[in-house]
């Protein structure tokens, strides 16, 4: 039994030590928010906080979040959409969305360390989320514009 | 007073007469069942627009329903950037035809947004004769009268149905479907296009799956998906393979088209004078990279007789009739509803996803199987966007263009299911007794493949245009976003910038003095003016300009790129303008222009499929690079005001803006990069290869 806390909550997890974090968020807790894109950590598509820092939970293995916190797009959501949510939803900063929990995850992890991050340093901290519909330019406006809203 | 005239049946609602395939009523809502599907693309949301606007209701009394194949609409594929064309007359029919049945009351025909508001209790009456009406009511038949009502909801920026749930990361995904009693599966792909599997150990097992086999066809399933991800890796290392070298080399690509053999097909076959100019272009293998990896659900009936999938296929009445012909089934065993994946941009693996899954959940009837690909398998298995190369070669005469020639070879462009009578199923060429497939073919159209906007739209004078499609290769390749239009675009539009310069012409003016078309010099125009065409540059930073009428009968589009090609090749800015017709949905259509003109400068400066002479290698984001946030250009989007009928906006701006960074470059620095990906390593090479 591994035991964490997602969300908030705590639970015991009976799968073994190697298993992706992310697997056990979709497969054994039921929380489809954080996608799968590409199991190797490549593509970002999967990021959710681990003690506050971003990570990619499908090269994360399980016996790395004992103990730990994690906080998936779901959890962000938790109170209503956050301020970064609620920016994507105004500017329409999407096209199919596979990408964007990642980018959301990434993106709130951000400004809670830098609340005044310019677009290059969006662009940054983006680089290893892939789109591949072209949003970048949306994504990276309503990122901005989100710093002006309630804190995250 | 006028005299109404009567509408003629649009081609979808001929196919589907029936007034209950269109429209239901439930809760209060009415639904309206459409036969296209979310690909990313807001189709969803635009056509809730058309539809609103056509039964004279507001957004907030419909619900969209999509595509299935017991219910709804059979509209075909969606793909071409057809939807919208094909959608919006036959949405108006319908809800012409609802209105006139339904007695629209007239608070509500002569309606404003407050008007709606200030007459629900005349809107709900409105909405319960419509439930009323006889489904089996034939629409065809009606006389139904060309009365429109005002536009409402069309032209509006209505926010898509469907992005909250995927900012906030609800359930939307096919991967994301969980049935009770769920099973989740994986199949091993053989390591190379053209291996078969030559053992498996005896008593090969893995806890929590099981083995599902049938020749070359190896899966696995199991109640907890990381037993499956194990046991597949486990099987990995246990199959052996006979592989075979059948690739050609990567570095040659433009000498094997042209010396493979070939059907050609010709678009004009004037006598050409003399060319003044000649050069060659090329661009490589592609893939969709959609960022989801494909994937469906299937479950068959315990006692094995019928089957039902859930599938992001781009297709699902096809994918049918192609399961069905694969499996031996009648057609009526197999069912199929659409669910949303990550963007295709094509036809990627989702048909042969969906004939996995029914493999796999055919060894456990009655158990719902989710199956889903591995990153790999997305890269080198679903079909990819074929290699090309043309000639092209004009004669100028004071700075006018007479005589063009162009001669493209490609593989074809199409290889969806039931394409070539076969059910074009990946699966089929590995299951026991299972037959290579057959090569893709282009569409039959002309100009619907390889040869889509091969013609220019330019008066050019005599013309020779031609296209070379091999009939043979090892490659599977099939239609990718604009399909022949993204090269064709790049190769005549790189090759126009060369005659102005040949001519002393700006490429701007040059353009110009070849169209006639009304809407075509507007977008160009228009195009300068917003990019501040021919003011000055910093060193090393150039303006291009790229157009085409996509498929030379939908949307114009120019685009102005502006490039930095110093020590790094940077494309700093793209400036786009479209010329869509009459536009449903202002800020998706910015949303899909931008999106296309991004993902085709991903194409242009980074992307290529890798391969040796046996297996595909770019099976990962590091060996199939995309365009990264850092890298991404500043787009400005404008749109003409227009009232002629609306055209799709997914598919015009690739090839437009591939020319655009080619010409840019040049202008930049002065180099011609013929071949695609245009990258530093490829100006270097231009510029070490030059006389």
């Amino acid at each position: 039994m591994t035991s964490l806390t997602v969300n908030g909550r705590q639970v015991e997890v009976d799968r073994p030590d190697d298993t992706p974090l992310l697997t056990v968020l979709r497969d054994t807790l039921g929380l489809v928010g954080s996608r799968f894109g590409c199991g190797q950590g490549l593509c970002g598509a999967c990021t959710v906080l681990l003690d506050g820092a971003p990570v990619q939970s499908c090269d994360t293995p399980l016996w790395q979040a004992a103990d730990a916190s994690i906080v998936t797009v779901e959890g962000l959501a938790a109170d209503g959409p956050n301020a970064v949510q609620q920016s994507l939803i105004e500017h329409q900063a999407a096209q199919c969305g596979f990408c964007i929990s990642g980018i959301v995850v990434r993106a709130t992890a951000l400004l809670e360390e830098h609340p005044d991050a310019d677009a290059e340093q969006v662009a940054t901290a983006l680089e290893r989320n892939l789109c591949r519909c072209g949003t970048h330019q949306r994504i990276i406006e309503a990122v901005l514009a989100s710093r002006s809203k309630a804190p995250a | 007073m006028t005299t109404l005239r009567q509408r003629t049946v649009p081609a979808h609602v001929e196919a589907n007469p029936r007034l209950g395939t269109w429209i239901s009523v439930a809760d209060g809502f009415v639904e309206v069942h459409v036969g296209k599907v979310e690909l990313g693309q807001g189709i969803l949301t635009a056509l809730e627009q058309i539809a609103a606007d056509a039964l004279g209701l507001s957004p907030e009394r419909l619900r969209i329903r999509t595509a299935r194949t017991d219910a709804g609409p059979d509209q075909g594929l969606t793909a071409g950037s057809m939807s919208v064309q094909e959608s919006a007359p036959a949405l108006r029919y319908v809800g012409a035809a609802v209105r006139q049945l339904a007695e629209e009351p007239p608070e509500v025909s002569r309606r404003s947004q407050s008007s709606l508001l200030n007459h629900r209790e005349e809107v709900t009456a409105y909405v319960e004769r419509i439930a009323a009406l006889d489904p089996d009511t034939n629409l065809t038949g009606l006389g139904v009268l060309d009365r429109a009502g005002p536009t409402l909801v069309v032209g509006t920026d209505l926010p898509r149905l469907d992005l909250p749930d995927k900012v906030l990361g609800r359930p939307r995904y096919v991967a994301d479907l969980r049935p009770p009693g769920l099973l989740h599966g994986r199949v091993l792909r053989p390591p190379s296009v053209a291996a078969s599997l030559r053992s498996l150990p005896d008593g090969w097992a893995a806890p929590g799956a099981e083995l599902v086999r049938d020749g070359s066809f190896l899966g696995v399933v199991g109640e907890r998906e990381d037993d499956v991800d194990r046991a597949v890796a486990s099987l990995a290392s246990a199959a052996v393979w006979e592989e075979h070298d059948t690739l050609p080399d990567e570095d040659e690509l433009s000498g094997w088209l042209r010396a493979a053999a070939g059907d050609r097909t010709e678009v004009a076959d004037d006598d050409v004078p003399e060319p003044t100019r000649t050069a060659s272009y090329s661009k490589p293998y592609l893939v969709h990279a959609s960022i989801a990896p494909s994937g469906a659900l299937a479950e068959w009936a315990a006692d094995g007789s019928a089957v039902h999938v859930w599938s992001h296929s781009q297709g699902i009445h096809r994918l049918r009739l192609a399961l069905a012909g694969a499996l031996g089934l009648d057609p009526d065993a197999v069912s199929l509803e659409h669910v949303e994946n990550a963007g295709c941009y094509g036809h990627n693996g989702a048909d042969d996803a969906a004939f996995d899954a029914v493999l796999l959940a055919r060894a456990v009837p009655g158990r719902p199987v989710l199956l889903r690909w591995s990153r790999a398998d997305e890269l080198c298995w679903g079909p990819l966007s074929p290699a090309m190369t043309a000639d092209v070669s004009a004669r100028l005469v004071d700075g006018r263009i007479d005589g063009w020639s162009y001669d493209v070879w490609s593989q074809g462009h199409a290889s969806r299911p039931g394409y070539a009578g076969h059910p074009g199923l990946l699966a089929t060429a590995h299951v026991a007794g299972g037959t290579p497939l057959p090569p893709a073919l282009d569409p039959p159209a002309p100009g619907y493949g390889s040869l889509r906007n091969a013609d220019p739209l330019y008066d050019v004078g005599r013309r020779s245009i031609s296209g070379h499609v091999l009939t043979e290769a090892p490659l599977r390749v099939s239609a990718m976003r604009s399909l022949g239009a993204f090269f064709n675009v790049f190769a005549i539009e790189s090759f126009a910038d060369e005659l102005a310069a040949d001519a002393g012409l700006d490429p701007v003016d040059f353009r110009l003095a070849h169209l006639t078309d009304p809407r075509a010099r507007a977008v160009i125009e228009s195009a300068a003016t917003e990019s501040g065409w021919g003011t000055a540059l910093p060193e090393s930073v150039g303006r291009g300009l790229g157009f085409a009428r996509y498929k030379n009968l939908g949307a114009y589009c120019a685009i102005v790129a502006e490039v930095e090609a110093g020590t790094e090749l940077r494309v700093r800015r793209l400036v786009v303008v479209a010329d869509l017709g009459i536009v449903i949905n202002p800020d998706g259509a910015r949303n899909q222009l931008s999106g296309g003109a991004v993902q085709a400068t991903s194409w242009t400066t980074v992307e290529r499929v890798r391969f040796d002479r046996r297996r595909v290698t770019s099976d990962d984001w590091e060996t199939y690079p995309i365009l990264r946030f850092p890298a991404a250009p500043r787009v400005d989007v404008h749109l003409v005001d227009s009232d002629q009928p609306p055209l799709g906006a997914g598919e015009c701006a690739q090839g437009p803006t591939a020319a655009a960074i080619a010409n840019a470059v040049h202008a930049a620095i002065g180099v011609r990069v013929r071949d695609l990906p245009l990258t530093s390593e490829a100006i270097v090479t231009t510029i070490e290869k030059s006389p």
